[in-house]
């Protein structure tokens, strides 16, 4: 196996997709305790929907690097739904809902009737479930990932403190003087770029996966903000490196197979929970 | 000057009117509390006084060196903070994020004021605790340290003792009497429990459609406190 393994280490594709794939999977668990907390665990479902339609519109006009384009239109829509919070006239998981499923069906829609390549089906598959791609991404594709993911990595240190502010108590920030609404619409910009990272190993209808399990799993075993988040990243890297790995050996999609691989880990750190948890008590 | 300055104010949701006619000042070292019937306004008076929401007339101005953004607060508890993983200390380190600016991480002097205000709170032995883990009680006088790191002037303070049990209750009390005694910090106080807010306050502001304001001795006088201190089942001397 590990042969096999060092036979498949020869080929640049493999390193770029473990590269590409272990740091977006670290993105995307940053903001995860924010978004679970917020009561958004959804909000990648539905920016990811809109992802997809953005990426319909691309390939339509035949854009070979469609991210940049797709990128805008999905942090414009975070943006939206983020902007409004709790005081919006139609609540949080109503607007989610709404935007999500009215971009995947004009995706879809726009692709049949304007399609460019012959394979529609395979198109569309990939896309919603990543299946491959993350092995056939370009060098601008890898470049592009991995510097935006460093942005994020980087944005999310120096707001840390701000975000946690904000997250646990948004009223408290804001009549302190924290500029709240600002951190809001940073925290959405963030997301939005995520999603779209993280479309390319997982597609986009497994992303929440990526986002909300790292969370869930460290908000078991941790009870601090820091040691919840840096649990979180650590757990995020490990299941997508080793995902990636089982998917070449194996031959399965990547995206499911890290989702298997999550939920495999998030059930044992649900048993060590409950167990210490006894303990304590 | 006084600190806080509220002149004709008329408070709403959507353009809908819910309070009128309010006027009041608090004044440096006052115990302010303010009643009323459930649903008459009062968090929306909070609120607004917080700057989170504005009135829909009238003006809400502080003085005496104290600026909007130094008032501290201590809200009622939302199902956020519930399941929230944190530990007492980030929690109260929280409260200085206002000093900071955009400097990303807390200084010395902000870890030191952090602890001293854990330290005045009782809750220092509790540092590394996890928040959620905590009593009622112990959890007040968690976001009570993080409040006092926000302000040394006044603290406003959104029905504190809902929810706990009544020797918590007079602990409470007890602790928020002596910052208001021994440090000079202003009390705004909403409140349900009438007894206690004519044992410890100096000033009532009761909310309703017509709203009282004055000292506690004017407010048991008026024709609302007689009222509301019998309904109360208050011994009034």
């Amino acid at each position: 196996m590990l042969s096999k393994l060092a036979e498949y280490w020869e080929y640049p594709f493999v390193k770029y997709a473990l590269i590409v794939g272990v740091l977006v999977a670290l993105c995307s668990s940053l903001l995860g305790v924010t978004l679970v907390l917020k009561r958004f665990s959804f909000i990648g479902d539905g920016l990811s929907h809109v992802a997809f339609g953005a990426m319909a519109i691309a390939s339509i006009f035949n854009i070979t690097n469609d991210m940049p384009i797709v990128i805008v239109i999905t942090v414009l829509s975070a943006v939206l739904l983020l902007r409004g919070g709790q005081n919006a006239k139609i609540k949080g998981d109503a607007a989610v809902a709404m935007i999500s499923v009215g971009a995947l069906a004009v995706g879809y829609l726009l692709l049949n009737l304007f399609a460019p390549s012959g394979n529609l089906a395979g198109d569309v598959c990939s896309t919603l479930f990543g299946s491959t791609s993350i092995l056939t991404l370009s060098k601008f594709d890898v470049a592009f990932s991995a510097g935006l993911s460093l942005l994020v990595i980087v944005i999310f240190i120096l707001f840390y403190q701000k975000i946690f502010c904000v997250t646990f108590d948004e009223n408290f920030a804001r009549a302190t003087g924290t500029k709240a609404s600002l951190y809001n619409l940073l925290i959405a910009i963030v997301i939005a770029v995520i999603i779209v990272l993280a479309m390319n190993l997982v597609g986009s209808l497994l992303i929440s996966a990526l986002v909300i399990f790292p969370a869930l799993s460290a908000m078991r075993l941790f009870k601090s903000f820091r040691s919840v988040t840096v649990f979180a990243a650590v757990y995020s890297v490990l299941t997508a490196a080793l995902g990636i790995l089982v998917s070449i050996l194996a031959g399965t999609p990547v995206g499911s197979t890290i989702v298997g691989i999550e939920i495999v880990t998030f059930a044992c750190c649900f048993i060590i929970g409950s167990v210490g948890m006894k303990k304590a008590a | 000057m006084a600190q806080l300055i509220c002149e004709g104010l008329s408070l709403g949701y959507d353009g809908r009117e819910i309070l009128h006619g309010i006027n009041f000042e608090v004044n440096a070292g006052d115990y302010l509390c303010i009643v009323g019937e459930n649903g008459s306004g009062k968090s929306t008076l909070m609120k607004t006084i917080l700057g989170l929401q504005s009135p829909l007339s009238g003006t809400v101005r502080t003085g005496d060196g104290l600026k909007q953004n130094e008032i501290g607060y201590l809200p009622q508890q939302t199902i956020v903070q519930r399941d929230f993983p944190a530990s007492v200390r980030e929690i109260v380190l929280s409260g200085c994020q206002a000093r900071c600016g955009l400097r990303p991480f807390y200084n010395k002097e902000e870890k030191a004021l952090a602890e001293a205000n854990m330290e005045k709170m009782d809750v220092l032995p509790l540092a590394n605790r996890c928040y959620r883990e905590l009593s009622g009680g112990q959890q007040q006088r968690v976001l009570l340290a993080r409040a006092l790191c926000a302000t040394r002037k006044m603290l406003l303070l959104d029905e504190p003792v809902s929810g706990l049990d009544p020797r918590v209750t007079a602990e409470m009390y007890a602790l928020i009497e002596k910052l208001n005694r021994e440090d000079g910090i202003t009390i705004l106080m909403i409140s349900h429990d009438i007894a206690a807010a004519l044992r410890y306050a100096t000033h009532i502001l009761h909310v309703a459609n017509n709203v009282f304001f004055g000292t506690k001795e004017e407010y048991l006088q008026s024709d609302a406190g007689k009222t509301f201190a019998k309904e109360a089942d208050v011994n009034v001397e």
